[in-house]
């Protein structure tokens, strides 16, 4: 039963990427350059600013080495929630292509799951070029900070995987709009990516620690400083993984009984 | 009967008939209030994110003129520069192709009275309508913040109206020479460097001789170099220019984009 789930599952997967194949030029430049063009802009050029004003803020790290593991968090995120959103309504409702597989040997499940693996996929990819320029950059603080690209990918499904559940009950894109306005754009500026969260107020630092991206950041960046500790470092991988079944779990209901009723 | 002459006669261009269009889209934005409403937010958070959090980091800036000040009121008039282009680049580029390809709504409405240039001034005057809101908000939560500096900034509202206007334009031209939806990676990736390097975060003269030169060129930079001094109180002459260049931009796009969307539609 499991050969047959895991086989199932491989053949989605594979469909995701051969849609890919065709239009993958059409991410390189949200994937790849936008994230580098960050890492320039805030690390290096606001950075030096921020390293002339003193660093005491930020435990005596310069802010390149402060912000390029929040930075890969970030992405992480960002690219997780893009492909969680429009593609999974679109096979619903717009192209409904979720309905011919599932008039195959394919349950739901096996859909969704093909789903998730092709956006690990993306994050992936797009994780590991980033990283690459981020060691180039004298962004990483040790070699532990490698560790960052495994912990971007489950920051990335932690998110995505409540996202997908979403997806299959909302009726048009509108909910989309709420998603990044109200979810994403604030986790992405107030989850400690670019600064402190023990700045804010107290109120929202309390909402930053419940965002799973704070967790990422805080996780990604501990590795890379050299500054992880076993206790902490387990309770927000537990806290991500918690997020990523929970939110498979939604996804795969919603999207059985939107395919079968 | 005015109408039916209208048709068989085909008189010059009378202005105002963009108005109908302008109501259009009221009508349907009643419907999803909430998506305009929530579109307010985005600036303020990266206000907020910038303002409390990264300007503690920064402390304050002293200016190539030596004048010191605090990281949040050198940020802020970026960022409503900032938004008020992506407001306006959003509805002229994405609203506009979604409509001319796949709604066909400019189809119907050239089988009425309405012509190309209608429907370009129409969709722009929305676009200015819809970002001057946005604008006004974020000035009143600047106010609140004690990011205005002088009361020069009571022209920051009519300038943000004027660098909505010159990527509307600008973006409706593009919009116009669109294929598909992957083309509109080639609008962030002008977009986002602007954003990120027009001046915005730290000051130009941060910028090697060459660089600089290319950053001030760029049509954001003219827009955040008008409201900069504008909520400062650092104005000049030269901010004439600066106006000017966005004026021309959003006037030439206008241009290009009803030349285009008459041959586009009107075959």
């Amino acid at each position: 039963m499991t050969a047959v789930a895991v086989e199932n599952g491989r053949r989605q997967f594979d469909y995701w990427l051969t849609v890919y194949k065709r239009t993958w030029k059409g991410s390189l430049v949200s994937s790849f350059l936008l994230p580098l063009l960050y890492l320039a802009a805030m690390g290096i050029g606001l950075g030096s600013f921020v390293d002339d004003n003193g660093t005491g803020a930020l435990g005596g790290v310069g802010y390149l080495q402060f912000i390029a593991p929040g930075l890969l968090a970030s992405t992480a995120l960002q690219i997780a929630v893009g492909e969680s959103t429009y593609p999974v309504l679109g096979g619903i409702k717009w192209h409904k292509t979720f309905f011919s597989m599932v008039a195959t040997p394919l349950r739901p499940a096996d859909v969704m799951y093909g789903q998730l693996a092709f956006i690990a996929f993306r994050v992936l990819t797009t994780c590991t070029v980033f990283l690459l320029v981020i060691a180039a950059f004298g962004g990483l603080g040790s070699a532990w900070g490698l560790l960052g690209l495994p912990v971007a990918l489950l920051t990335g499904m932690a998110a995505s995987a409540p996202v997908c559940a979403v997806a299959t009950r909302l009726d048009n894109d509108a909910g989309f709009a709420m998603i990044f306005r109200f979810g994403v754009i604030p986790a992405f500026l107030f989850s400690g990516a670019f600064f402190p969260v023990s700045q804010l107020p107290n109120w929202i630092e309390w909402l930053a620690y419940l965002s799973p991206l704070w967790h990422g950041v805080e996780l990604s960046r501990d590795l890379s400083l050299g500054t992880a500790e076993v206790l902490p470092a387990a309770g927000n991988l537990a806290y991500l993984m918690a997020w990523f079944a929970v939110g498979t779990w939604l996804a795969v209901r919603g999207l059985t009984r939107r395919l079968i009723s | 009967m005015a109408t039916l002459t209208a048709r068989v006669v085909p008189l010059p261009i009378k202005p105002g008939n963009g108005r109908t269009l302008v109501e259009r889209n009221f009508l349907v934005y009643r419907r999803s209030w909430i998506v305009f409403v929530s579109g307010f937010f985005e600036p303020v958070f990266y206000l907020l994110s910038i303002g409390i959090g990264v300007a503690q980091l920064v402390g304050d800036f002293t200016l190539a003129d030596g004048t010191v000040i605090g990281y949040a009121a050198f940020v802020a008039p970026a960022m409503l520069a900032s938004s008020a282009m992506n407001g306006a680049i959003f509805d002229s580029t994405y609203n506009i192709f979604f409509r001319m390809k796949y709604a066909k709504l400019y189809d119907s409405m050239l089988a009425t009275p309405l012509r190309p240039w209608d429907v370009a001034t129409g969709e722009v005057t929305w676009a200015l309508l819809r970002g001057a809101c946005y604008s006004a908000m974020f000035i009143l939560v600047m106010l609140a913040l004690g990011l205005v500096e002088s009361w020069w900034a009571l022209l920051a509202l009519p300038a943000a109206v004027l660098i909505g206007y010159a990527f509307a334009g600008a973006g409706m031209a593009l919009t116009t020479f669109m294929r598909s939806w992957q083309d509109f990676e080639f609008v962030s990736l002008a977009t986002m460097p602007m954003f990120l390097f027009s001046a915005t975060f730290y000051p130009i003269e941060t910028y090697p001789g060459y660089i600089r030169w290319l950053v001030e060129i760029t049509p954001l930079y003219q827009g955040v170099a008008l409201e900069r001094a504008l909520t400062t109180g650092h104005v000049s002459w030269t901010l004439l220019i600066n106006a000017l260049y966005l004026a021309v931009m959003g006037t030439a796009g206008m241009y290009v984009a009803s030349r285009r969307l008459g041959k586009l539609l009107l075959k």
